[in-house]
Protein backbone atom coordinates (compact mmCIF):
# COMPACT_ATOMS: atom_id res chain seq x y z
CA UNK A 1 0.00 0.00 0.00
CA UNK A 2 2.51 2.48 1.38
CA UNK A 3 5.08 1.19 -1.95
CA UNK A 4 2.37 1.69 -4.51
CA UNK A 5 1.73 5.16 -3.16
CA UNK A 6 5.34 6.13 -2.82
CA UNK A 7 5.77 5.07 -6.30
CA UNK A 8 2.83 6.71 -7.33
CA UNK A 9 3.97 10.07 -6.04
CA UNK A 10 7.50 9.48 -7.95
CA UNK A 11 6.09 9.08 -11.26
CA UNK A 12 3.93 12.13 -10.66
CA UNK A 13 6.60 13.81 -9.70
CA UNK A 14 8.84 12.76 -12.37
CA UNK A 15 6.37 13.75 -15.10
CA UNK A 16 5.64 16.89 -13.73
CA UNK A 17 9.34 18.28 -13.53
CA UNK A 18 10.34 16.45 -16.98
CA UNK A 19 7.25 17.61 -18.88
CA UNK A 20 7.54 14.82 -21.26
CA UNK A 21 3.75 13.04 -21.55
CA UNK A 22 4.04 11.25 -24.68
CA UNK A 23 6.77 10.07 -25.63
CA UNK A 24 7.22 6.52 -25.04
CA UNK A 25 10.53 5.83 -25.06
CA UNK A 26 11.41 8.76 -22.31
CA UNK A 27 8.11 8.20 -19.92
CA UNK A 28 9.60 4.29 -19.60
CA UNK A 29 13.06 5.36 -19.10
CA UNK A 30 11.22 7.51 -16.55
CA UNK A 31 9.16 4.94 -15.19
CA UNK A 32 12.26 2.75 -14.71
CA UNK A 33 13.83 5.12 -12.81
CA UNK A 34 11.00 5.73 -10.85
CA UNK A 35 10.97 1.36 -10.28
CA UNK A 36 14.81 1.65 -9.25
CA UNK A 37 14.19 3.85 -6.58
CA UNK A 38 11.48 2.32 -4.94
CA UNK A 39 13.99 -0.85 -5.47
CA UNK A 40 16.38 0.55 -3.74
CA UNK A 41 14.12 2.08 -0.94
CA UNK A 42 12.56 -0.84 -0.65
CA UNK A 43 16.16 -2.83 -0.36
CA UNK A 44 17.54 0.00 2.58
CA UNK A 45 14.32 -0.79 4.33
CA UNK A 46 13.87 3.09 4.71
CA UNK A 47 10.08 3.07 3.69
CA UNK A 48 8.05 3.38 6.72
CA UNK A 49 5.81 5.87 8.53
CA UNK A 50 8.83 8.46 9.00
CA UNK A 51 10.39 9.17 5.68
CA UNK A 52 6.89 8.62 4.41
CA UNK A 53 4.09 9.91 6.91
CA UNK A 54 1.25 9.76 4.69
CA UNK A 55 -0.79 9.32 7.95
CA UNK A 56 -0.34 12.46 8.58
CA UNK A 57 -1.87 13.99 5.63
CA UNK A 58 -5.49 14.12 6.99
CA UNK A 59 -4.31 17.02 9.33
CA UNK A 60 -1.73 18.63 6.87
CA UNK A 61 -3.76 21.64 5.45
CA UNK A 62 -4.60 22.57 9.09
CA UNK A 63 -1.26 22.41 10.37
CA UNK A 64 0.16 24.26 6.88
CA UNK A 65 -2.36 27.14 7.21
CA UNK A 66 -1.40 27.75 11.10
CA UNK A 67 2.23 27.82 10.16
CA UNK A 68 1.81 29.97 7.49
CA UNK A 69 -0.01 32.65 9.93
CA UNK A 70 2.78 32.32 12.62
CA UNK A 71 5.71 32.31 10.06
CA UNK A 72 3.83 35.94 8.92
CA UNK A 73 3.26 37.27 12.17
CA UNK A 74 6.68 36.73 13.50
CA UNK A 75 8.50 37.87 10.48
CA UNK A 76 6.48 40.91 10.53
CA UNK A 77 7.45 41.11 14.34
CA UNK A 78 11.58 40.62 13.84
CA UNK A 79 11.45 43.38 10.91
CA UNK A 80 10.22 45.54 13.08
CA UNK A 81 12.99 44.70 15.32
CA UNK A 82 16.03 44.97 12.93
CA UNK A 83 14.01 48.63 11.99
CA UNK A 84 13.70 49.78 15.09
CA UNK A 85 15.58 52.91 16.24
CA UNK A 86 15.39 52.46 19.68
CA UNK A 87 19.41 51.34 20.85
CA UNK A 88 18.34 48.08 22.22
CA UNK A 89 15.46 46.85 20.41
CA UNK A 90 16.10 43.10 21.05
CA UNK A 91 16.30 41.00 23.62
CA UNK A 92 17.95 37.54 23.42
CA UNK A 93 17.26 34.81 25.90
CA UNK A 94 18.06 30.82 26.03
CA UNK A 95 14.90 29.19 27.38
CA UNK A 96 14.11 25.35 28.01
CA UNK A 97 11.23 24.18 27.61
CA UNK A 98 8.92 20.96 28.23
CA UNK A 99 8.65 18.86 25.33
CA UNK A 100 5.30 17.33 25.54
CA UNK A 101 5.21 14.91 21.85
CA UNK A 102 6.43 11.42 22.34
CA UNK A 103 7.07 10.50 18.92
CA UNK A 104 10.39 11.48 17.13
CA UNK A 105 8.04 12.48 13.84
CA UNK A 106 6.19 15.23 16.61
CA UNK A 107 9.32 16.16 17.76
CA UNK A 108 10.86 16.61 14.86
CA UNK A 109 8.05 18.41 13.48
CA UNK A 110 7.90 20.69 16.74
CA UNK A 111 11.13 21.72 16.61
CA UNK A 112 11.03 22.50 13.00
CA UNK A 113 8.40 24.67 13.65
CA UNK A 114 9.87 26.32 16.47
CA UNK A 115 13.22 27.24 13.93
CA UNK A 116 10.88 28.06 10.91
CA UNK A 117 9.09 31.10 12.93
CA UNK A 118 11.70 33.96 12.87
CA UNK A 119 12.19 35.10 16.56
CA UNK A 120 13.01 31.82 17.95
CA UNK A 121 15.20 28.83 17.01
CA UNK A 122 15.79 25.03 18.83
CA UNK A 123 19.20 24.95 19.90
CA UNK A 124 19.17 21.47 21.50
CA UNK A 125 17.19 18.42 22.32
CA UNK A 126 17.57 16.85 25.89
CA UNK A 127 15.34 13.89 26.68
CA UNK A 128 12.05 15.46 27.49
CA UNK A 129 13.24 19.53 27.26
CA UNK A 130 13.44 21.55 24.33
CA UNK A 131 16.46 24.70 24.40
CA UNK A 132 14.97 27.33 22.68
CA UNK A 133 17.05 30.96 21.96
CA UNK A 134 14.41 33.06 21.43
CA UNK A 135 15.30 37.26 20.36
CA UNK A 136 12.72 38.93 22.37
CA UNK A 137 10.81 38.72 25.92
CA UNK A 138 8.03 38.37 23.65
CA UNK A 139 8.22 35.41 21.15
CA UNK A 140 10.17 33.26 24.31
CA UNK A 141 6.66 34.45 26.21
CA UNK A 142 4.16 32.96 23.01
CA UNK A 143 6.31 29.79 22.80
CA UNK A 144 5.40 29.22 26.12
CA UNK A 145 2.19 29.16 26.31
CA UNK A 146 2.29 26.02 24.23
CA UNK A 147 0.13 26.64 21.49
CA UNK A 148 2.28 25.98 18.90
CA UNK A 149 2.91 22.76 20.74
CA UNK A 150 -0.48 21.74 20.30
CA UNK A 151 -0.83 22.70 16.76
CA UNK A 152 1.35 19.83 15.67
CA UNK A 153 -0.19 16.95 14.32
CA UNK A 154 0.84 13.51 16.08
CA UNK A 155 -1.14 10.45 15.25
CA UNK A 156 -1.69 8.27 18.53
CA UNK A 157 -1.40 4.89 16.91
CA UNK A 158 1.97 5.84 16.41
CA UNK A 159 2.86 7.40 19.60
CA UNK A 160 4.74 3.82 21.59
CA UNK A 161 8.14 3.95 19.37
CA UNK A 162 8.32 -0.01 20.53
CA UNK A 163 5.44 -1.15 18.69
CA UNK A 164 8.11 -1.42 15.46
CA UNK A 165 6.64 0.22 12.73
CA UNK A 166 3.72 -1.09 10.54
CA UNK A 167 4.56 -0.89 6.95
CA UNK B 1 -0.37 45.80 -17.01
CA UNK B 2 -2.81 43.74 -15.89
CA UNK B 3 -3.71 43.66 -12.32
CA UNK B 4 -1.87 39.96 -11.96
CA UNK B 5 1.34 42.00 -13.26
CA UNK B 6 0.35 44.60 -10.72
CA UNK B 7 -0.20 41.98 -8.16
CA UNK B 8 3.44 40.17 -9.07
CA UNK B 9 5.61 42.64 -9.29
CA UNK B 10 4.03 43.78 -5.45
CA UNK B 11 5.22 40.43 -4.48
CA UNK B 12 8.43 40.67 -5.81
CA UNK B 13 9.05 44.22 -4.67
CA UNK B 14 8.13 43.34 -0.86
CA UNK B 15 10.19 39.99 -0.88
CA UNK B 16 13.46 41.92 -2.19
CA UNK B 17 12.71 44.44 0.58
CA UNK B 18 12.12 41.78 3.10
CA UNK B 19 15.46 40.14 2.05
CA UNK B 20 17.34 43.30 2.02
CA UNK B 21 16.32 44.20 5.48
CA UNK B 22 16.95 41.24 6.69
CA UNK B 23 20.57 41.10 5.15
CA UNK B 24 20.60 44.44 6.98
CA UNK B 25 19.95 42.54 10.24
CA UNK B 26 21.98 40.25 10.25
CA UNK B 27 24.61 42.81 9.58
CA UNK B 28 23.40 44.86 13.20
CA UNK B 29 22.66 42.35 15.06
CA UNK B 30 25.14 41.78 18.15
CA UNK B 31 25.96 38.27 18.40
CA UNK B 32 25.38 34.91 16.31
CA UNK B 33 22.32 33.47 17.64
CA UNK B 34 20.79 36.42 17.30
CA UNK B 35 21.79 36.95 13.66
CA UNK B 36 20.40 33.30 12.51
CA UNK B 37 16.79 35.32 13.28
CA UNK B 38 17.37 37.79 10.88
CA UNK B 39 18.77 35.60 8.08
CA UNK B 40 15.57 33.20 8.85
CA UNK B 41 13.53 36.21 7.78
CA UNK B 42 14.87 36.25 4.62
CA UNK B 43 14.57 32.18 4.22
CA UNK B 44 10.89 32.49 5.16
CA UNK B 45 9.16 35.27 3.99
CA UNK B 46 11.42 36.92 1.22
CA UNK B 47 11.12 33.68 -0.60
CA UNK B 48 7.65 32.87 -0.41
CA UNK B 49 7.17 36.34 -1.55
CA UNK B 50 9.68 36.27 -4.26
CA UNK B 51 8.34 32.71 -5.62
CA UNK B 52 4.75 33.60 -5.00
CA UNK B 53 5.21 36.55 -7.15
CA UNK B 54 6.90 34.42 -10.02
CA UNK B 55 4.08 31.86 -9.44
CA UNK B 56 1.20 34.51 -10.53
CA UNK B 57 3.52 35.24 -13.32
CA UNK B 58 3.67 31.61 -14.36
CA UNK B 59 -0.16 30.73 -14.10
CA UNK B 60 -1.13 27.27 -14.15
CA UNK B 61 1.88 25.60 -15.38
CA UNK B 62 4.71 23.22 -15.20
CA UNK B 63 7.15 26.39 -13.92
CA UNK B 64 4.38 26.87 -11.21
CA UNK B 65 4.79 23.51 -10.13
CA UNK B 66 8.76 23.24 -10.11
CA UNK B 67 8.35 26.90 -8.08
CA UNK B 68 5.96 25.04 -5.51
CA UNK B 69 8.72 22.28 -5.06
CA UNK B 70 11.84 24.80 -4.80
CA UNK B 71 9.09 26.72 -2.27
CA UNK B 72 9.01 22.90 -0.31
CA UNK B 73 12.21 21.96 -0.55
CA UNK B 74 13.77 25.62 1.06
CA UNK B 75 10.92 25.33 3.61
CA UNK B 76 11.91 21.86 4.61
CA UNK B 77 15.78 22.45 4.40
CA UNK B 78 16.09 25.74 6.26
CA UNK B 79 14.95 24.52 9.45
CA UNK B 80 17.37 21.79 9.64
CA UNK B 81 20.55 23.93 8.16
CA UNK B 82 19.74 26.91 11.15
CA UNK B 83 19.12 24.43 13.67
CA UNK B 84 22.61 22.03 12.73
CA UNK B 85 24.23 25.65 12.72
CA UNK B 86 22.90 27.27 15.93
CA UNK B 87 23.26 23.42 17.84
CA UNK B 88 27.00 23.18 16.38
CA UNK B 89 27.74 26.78 17.88
CA UNK B 90 26.60 25.40 21.17
CA UNK B 91 28.20 22.10 21.45
CA UNK B 92 31.72 24.02 21.21
CA UNK B 93 30.62 26.35 23.58
CA UNK B 94 29.59 29.77 21.98
CA UNK B 95 27.85 31.95 24.39
CA UNK B 96 24.41 33.43 23.59
CA UNK B 97 23.90 37.34 24.32
CA UNK B 98 21.24 37.63 27.06
CA UNK B 99 19.55 41.14 27.98
CA UNK B 100 19.24 40.25 31.39
CA UNK B 101 19.26 37.51 34.00
CA UNK B 102 15.74 36.29 33.47
CA UNK B 103 16.91 33.67 31.30
CA UNK B 104 17.22 30.71 32.79
CA UNK B 105 20.04 28.85 31.03
CA UNK B 106 22.85 31.55 29.68
CA UNK B 107 25.70 29.83 29.54
CA UNK B 108 26.39 27.96 26.11
CA UNK B 109 28.34 25.07 28.03
CA UNK B 110 27.00 21.61 28.40
CA UNK B 111 26.00 20.46 31.08
CA UNK C 1 10.53 45.67 -16.03
CA UNK C 2 8.51 43.34 -13.41
CA UNK C 3 11.59 42.18 -12.41
CA UNK C 4 14.34 44.41 -12.23
CA UNK C 5 12.98 46.05 -8.44
CA UNK C 6 13.21 42.10 -7.29
CA UNK C 7 16.70 41.39 -9.44
CA UNK C 8 18.51 44.38 -7.53
CA UNK C 9 17.04 43.68 -3.90
CA UNK C 10 18.42 40.12 -4.00
CA UNK C 11 21.65 41.31 -5.64
CA UNK C 12 21.94 43.94 -2.97
CA UNK C 13 21.28 41.12 -0.22
CA UNK C 14 23.78 39.07 -1.69
CA UNK C 15 26.05 41.99 -0.88
CA UNK C 16 25.33 42.66 2.28
CA UNK C 17 25.36 38.73 2.91
CA UNK C 18 28.92 38.80 1.67
CA UNK C 19 30.04 41.52 4.04
CA UNK C 20 28.96 39.31 6.86
CA UNK C 21 30.51 36.38 5.64
CA UNK C 22 33.90 38.73 5.64
CA UNK C 23 33.43 40.17 9.14
CA UNK C 24 32.95 37.19 10.64
CA UNK C 25 33.78 37.55 13.63
CA UNK C 26 33.55 33.62 14.38
CA UNK C 27 33.15 31.09 11.79
CA UNK C 28 29.80 30.21 12.50
CA UNK C 29 28.81 33.30 11.25
CA UNK C 30 30.16 33.25 8.19
CA UNK C 31 28.53 29.31 7.50
CA UNK C 32 25.13 31.16 8.32
CA UNK C 33 25.96 34.19 6.13
CA UNK C 34 26.79 31.60 3.26
CA UNK C 35 23.47 29.85 3.75
CA UNK C 36 21.80 32.78 3.48
CA UNK C 37 24.08 33.71 0.29
CA UNK C 38 22.68 30.06 -1.20
CA UNK C 39 18.85 30.73 -0.91
CA UNK C 40 19.31 33.77 -2.21
CA UNK C 41 21.17 32.73 -5.12
CA UNK C 42 18.40 29.81 -5.80
CA UNK C 43 15.78 33.10 -5.83
CA UNK C 44 18.24 34.82 -7.95
CA UNK C 45 18.18 32.05 -10.51
CA UNK C 46 14.97 31.07 -10.83
CA UNK C 47 14.22 35.37 -11.23
CA UNK C 48 16.43 35.63 -13.96
CA UNK C 49 14.74 32.39 -15.68
CA UNK C 50 11.27 34.43 -16.04
CA UNK C 51 13.52 37.64 -16.38
CA UNK C 52 15.14 35.79 -19.84
CA UNK C 53 12.22 33.96 -20.29
CA UNK C 54 13.96 30.34 -20.01
CA UNK C 55 12.14 28.78 -17.67
CA UNK C 56 14.63 25.52 -17.83
CA UNK C 57 16.92 27.62 -15.21
CA UNK C 58 14.00 26.23 -12.73
CA UNK C 59 15.35 23.25 -12.76
CA UNK C 60 18.81 24.42 -11.83
CA UNK C 61 17.31 26.41 -9.05
CA UNK C 62 15.52 23.21 -7.86
CA UNK C 63 19.09 20.93 -7.50
CA UNK C 64 20.73 24.36 -6.36
CA UNK C 65 18.66 24.02 -3.84
CA UNK C 66 19.54 21.00 -2.59
CA UNK C 67 23.03 21.21 -3.08
CA UNK C 68 23.33 24.53 -1.29
CA UNK C 69 21.18 22.44 1.61
CA UNK C 70 24.24 19.92 1.62
CA UNK C 71 27.07 21.89 1.36
CA UNK C 72 25.55 24.09 4.63
CA UNK C 73 25.20 20.30 6.63
CA UNK C 74 28.66 19.56 5.13
CA UNK C 75 30.41 22.55 6.40
CA UNK C 76 28.97 22.23 9.72
CA UNK C 77 30.28 18.95 10.11
CA UNK C 78 33.86 19.88 9.22
CA UNK C 79 34.05 22.52 11.16
CA UNK C 80 32.85 20.66 14.38
CA UNK C 81 35.60 17.84 13.65
CA UNK C 82 38.26 20.01 12.97
CA UNK C 83 37.83 22.61 15.52
CA UNK C 84 39.05 25.61 14.03
CA UNK C 85 36.35 27.95 14.98
CA UNK C 86 38.13 31.23 16.45
CA UNK C 87 37.84 34.26 16.82
CA UNK C 88 38.13 37.69 18.90
CA UNK C 89 34.65 37.26 20.72
CA UNK C 90 35.03 33.40 20.83
CA UNK C 91 35.22 31.94 24.17
CA UNK C 92 36.81 28.31 23.48
CA UNK C 93 37.84 27.11 26.96
CA UNK C 94 34.90 24.78 26.88
CA UNK C 95 35.08 23.82 23.17
CA UNK C 96 38.26 21.20 23.67
CA UNK C 97 36.39 19.21 26.52
CA UNK C 98 33.18 18.58 24.75
CA UNK C 99 35.10 17.58 21.31
CA UNK C 100 37.87 15.90 23.37
CA UNK C 101 34.82 13.93 25.14
CA UNK C 102 32.50 13.27 22.22
CA UNK C 103 35.61 11.82 20.28
CA UNK C 104 36.58 9.30 23.18
CA UNK C 105 32.69 8.15 22.88
CA UNK C 106 32.28 7.03 19.64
Amino acid sequence: MRTLLYSLVLLAFWLLLSGHFNNPLLVGLGLGSVLLTVFLAKRMNILDHESFPIQLSPKLPRFSLYLLKEISLSNLDVLRRILSLRKNPISPRVQTLPLPHKTDLGRVLYANAITLTPGTVTLELQGDNIIVHALSKESAASLATGQMAAAIPEVPAYANPAKGSPA
Amino acid sequence: MTILDLLSWLCLTLGGLVGVIGAFGLLRFPDFYSRQHAAGTTDTLCAMLILLGLGLQAGLSLAAFKLAAILLFLIITSPVATHALANAARQSGLKALTSDDTSDDNSGSKP
Amino acid sequence: MIYAAALFAILVTLGLALIRALLGPTVFDRIAAINLFGTKTVLLIAVIAFYTKRLDLLDIALVYALINFISVIALQRLVAQKEFHSGPDHNDQGGQKVFAAKEGQS
